[in-house]
């Protein structure tokens, strides 16, 4: 594994096999006063956020620190990105003052891939941390390690991934990779947050949420962007929340062991209902915690040799 | 006096000589004589054809003469097989009075590769809401026939009714760049499967399509003539051939066609497909669309529903293409690759013989825009504006090696059949064998 760009670029094999090590990370942390293995150690790991982020830029500081790897975070406002420098200059940038790994949050669809055509040649791995409306695996990678510890083996499992399907990058990587990993997917959401070209995704869409409810292992929500709401994709938040939220009474007719996730931030009382969104059985607070060794195991095995052990 | 030997008028029959005097066509026959201090070009049975029309070209001067110049797009334009080339008013200052539009025109004779015809705005500063001086640019020195807005759509269908209706009096005719703003908004590439796997916005068809047919409706309701700029999608095919065959009689008033349409050659070859690495090299407005797409303006402009090919050639600087996606700019060079990719699209399939090339890169171009002097037809007393072109020839594409200043094409390293290897303005020789001739350009 040389960037990881698309959750489509994963195998059945390699995505368990990051899933796997997420897992042995996390076990070897458990109980740990001090979380620091020596894997990385001497490589340096730049994040380079053009977005806002916390909990993805948190996270991959937290994994590489964790890995004992130089972590050093750049971000939009801080940077000469504000100066207007392109993007390409910011990679060479990067590149001549050393990264080995280059974490990337760009408002465009596609940023990610441009950066590893600039950084390939000198041997930089690039992680895709969200580009605009397109990717973002190491989300899907976290949704399916937290998916995994509740509802085990994926393959056959009922998900549902609920709301803008359009805008959502969660989407997108989730759909390639649970699809990859043998689940049983399937898109719920009006029809105008959903792409026009869809098809291609081979998995079936619907507009109606209660008629799937009790059918699901788990419920993926995605966030409604605030500048969405305004756009005139539906009438009213009310109408959206009254169709598309998961309230308390469509959470009572999930199956007893259905997982709900969301990727965050939320919009309580418009998205889920509080009461929904602090139930044990809403994994939210998993998919965060899961992210650090997910993202773990992806710096590992885009950076570790073959012959390092974790 | 120039002699050219050996060769085939429209691809047909045995070779000829043809012999030009005072830039135009003396004698066309068999093993002419070669007269007294005669320029001889050997044709090696070359396909003659008219020289090439283009009615859709940016040459980037005034404003970006870091891109192309009008010297240098007019080097690729000979090099192309081009005689006549329009260039686009979205120039910086933009091209919608008299007097940039006679610099324009002016520049173009100094460097005296090609016609270059100045396209007039239809707005003030293409901002879609006031009419330009349209009559001051038809009365100028560069004498407008076409006016565009190009590469924005004049959207208010009251100022596009007014400009139609406007230009009757001007001779002239309006081409639409036709999008549908509202329904375009931030759109980064064709709506469909690969916009959605890609995560980028869409450019729907039916907001090229909408434009179309509403301003075929009111071309026909005024009489005034319309252009479509670059075709794109087969639904503005069918549209087009709906409004053509709607209203045969009004046309037929006219004496000419009041609509027409061009395509452009990266929409006859190029797909979506290509978008899956994000190079903005392919970005390009309207977007690259599908193979079925594709296939349908091939059938449209064999059948005549589109009326011509037009490179829409637009040079762009390295950092507005090596970038992210969305902050490309929209655009790529066409000038020197738009006949191979005709022939590799419409003469290889059958789906054009060189009469039919004729006919879309040089005849239809020239009625489109009022051209009395270029695509004539091949006889003796016409103005010897015209290309030879090796059917037989392949060659590799090098945009490094482009007589543009810019190098965006996206056609890199793509072996293409046809080669252009003398094109013929008034008699002169503009280009040969791959080097245009050299200009003086005034500082």
């Amino acid at each position: 594994m040389k960037h990881l760009l698309s959750a489509g670029d994963l195998t059945a094999d390699a995505a368990l096999g990051i899933l796997d090590t997420s897992d042995e990370l996390k076990r070897t942390l458990l109980g740990r006063e001090v979380k620091k293995l020596p894997t990385l150690r001497g490589r340096t790991v730049i994040t380079c956020f053009y977005e806002n982020s916390t909990r993805t830029r948190v996270s991959f500081e937290v994994a590489g620190k964790w890995m004992s790897a130089d972590v050093i975070n750049v971000s939009s406002s801080a940077s000469s990105v504000s100066k207007g420098e392109s993007l390409r200059d910011t990679a060479l940038t990067l590149a001549a003052a050393g990264a080995d790994c280059v974490i990337v949050r760009h408002p465009a669809s596609g940023a990610a891939h441009r950066l590893a055509h600039w950084l390939s040649e000198a041997g930089i791995s690039v992680v895709n941390a969200g580009d605009g409306m397109h990717e973002h695996p190491t989300q899907a990678l976290l949704d399916a390690a937290t998916l995994r510890e509740r509802l085990g083996d994926l393959t056959g499992k009922r998900i549902a991934i609920v709301g803008d399907i359009l805008h959502s990058r969660v989407a997108r990587s989730n759909v390639l990779l649970l699809r990859t990993l043998g689940a049983d997917v399937r898109l719920i959401a009006p029809p105008t947050l959903v792409p026009a070209g869809v098809e291609e995704w081979k998995v079936p869409v619907h507009h109606d949420l209660d008629a799937h409810l009790s059918d699901l292992d788990a419920v993926m929500l995605l966030r409604v962007q605030a500048e969405r709401m305004h756009g005139g994709f539906f009438p009213s938040a009310r109408e959206y929340s009254i169709s598309y939220g998961l309230n308390e009474k469509r959470f009572a007719k999930l199956p007893e062991h259905a997982v709900v996730l969301h990727p965050g931030p939320m919009l309580r009382g418009m998205e889920i209902a509080s009461a929904v969104a602090d139930s044990p059985r809403t994994a939210i607070t998993d998919q965060v915690r899961n992210g650090v060794h997910v993202r773990m195991a992806v710096l590992y095995h885009l950076l570790a040799g073959e012959e390092e052990k974790v | 006096m120039t002699l050219i030997r050996n060769v085939r008028p429209y691809g047909e029959g045995a070779p000829v000589d043809v012999r030009i005097e005072d830039g135009r066509i003396a004698e066309i026959g068999h093993s002419l004589t070669v007269p007294e201090g005669a320029e001889i070009i050997e044709g090696n049975g070359d396909v003659l054809l008219p020289g090439f029309v283009d009615l859709h070209t940016h040459l980037r001067e005034p404003g970006r003469e870091d891109t192309e110049t009008i010297a240098t797009g007019s080097a690729a334009a000979a090099l192309g097989g081009y005689t006549a080339v329009f260039a686009m008013a979205n120039t910086d200052p933009v091209a919608d009075n008299a007097v940039i539009v006679e610099h324009v025109w002016r520049r173009g004779q100094e460097a005296g590769l090609v016609d270059v015809h100045p396209v007039g705005a239809v707005t003030v500063g293409l901002q879609g809401e006031k009419l330009a001086e349209l009559g001051g640019m038809a009365g100028s020195a560069a004498g407008v026939r076409v006016f565009s807005d190009d590469g924005l759509c004049v959207h208010d269908p009251l100022i596009m009714r007014r400009a139609l209706e406007y230009t009757k009096a001007l001779g002239a005719v309006v081409a639409q760049h036709a999008e549908e703003p509202r329904l375009t908004v931030g759109a980064q590439a064709h709506e469909g499967a690969m916009a959605a796997k890609l995560g980028l916005t869409g450019w729907p068809a039916p907001a090229e399509e909408s434009i179309i047919a509403r301003d075929c409706l009111l071309a026909q309701h005024v009489g005034g003539r319309l252009h479509i700029c670059h075709v794109s999608t087969a639904g503005s095919a069918d549209v087009l051939r709906w409004a053509k065959n709607r209203t045969p009689d009004l046309a037929a008033k006219a004496g000419e066609a009041i609509i027409s349409a061009e395509v452009c050659p990266h929409h006859l070859l190029l797909t979506d497909d290509r978008l899956a690495d994000y190079d903005p090299v392919n970005k390009v407005n309207p977007p690259l669309r599908t193979e079925s797409d594709a296939h349908a303006l091939r059938r449209a402009l064999a059948d005549g529903t589109i009326d011509c090919v037009a490179t829409d050639h637009a040079p762009h600087a390295v950092q507005d293409k090596d970038c992210e996606w969305s902050a490309a700019r929209p655009g790529m060079l066409g000038l020197q690759t738009a006949l191979s990719i005709v022939v590799e699209t419409m003469v290889r399939p059958g789906l054009l013989d060189w009469r039919g090339v004729a006919r879309v890169m040089s005849e239809r171009p020239a009625q489109i825009a009022g051209l009395a002097d270029h695509g004539r037809p091949l006889a003796a007393g016409k103005p010897a504006n015209l290309v030879l072109v090796d059917a037989d020839a392949e060659w590799t594409v090098r945009g490094a090696e482009f007589a543009s200043i810019a190098a965006n094409t996206p056609y890199e390293g793509m072996r293409l059949p046809g080669k252009v290897t003398t094109t013929i303005l008034r008699g002169r020789v503009t280009a040969k064998d791959g080097v245009a001739t050299e200009v003086k350009v005034s500082a």
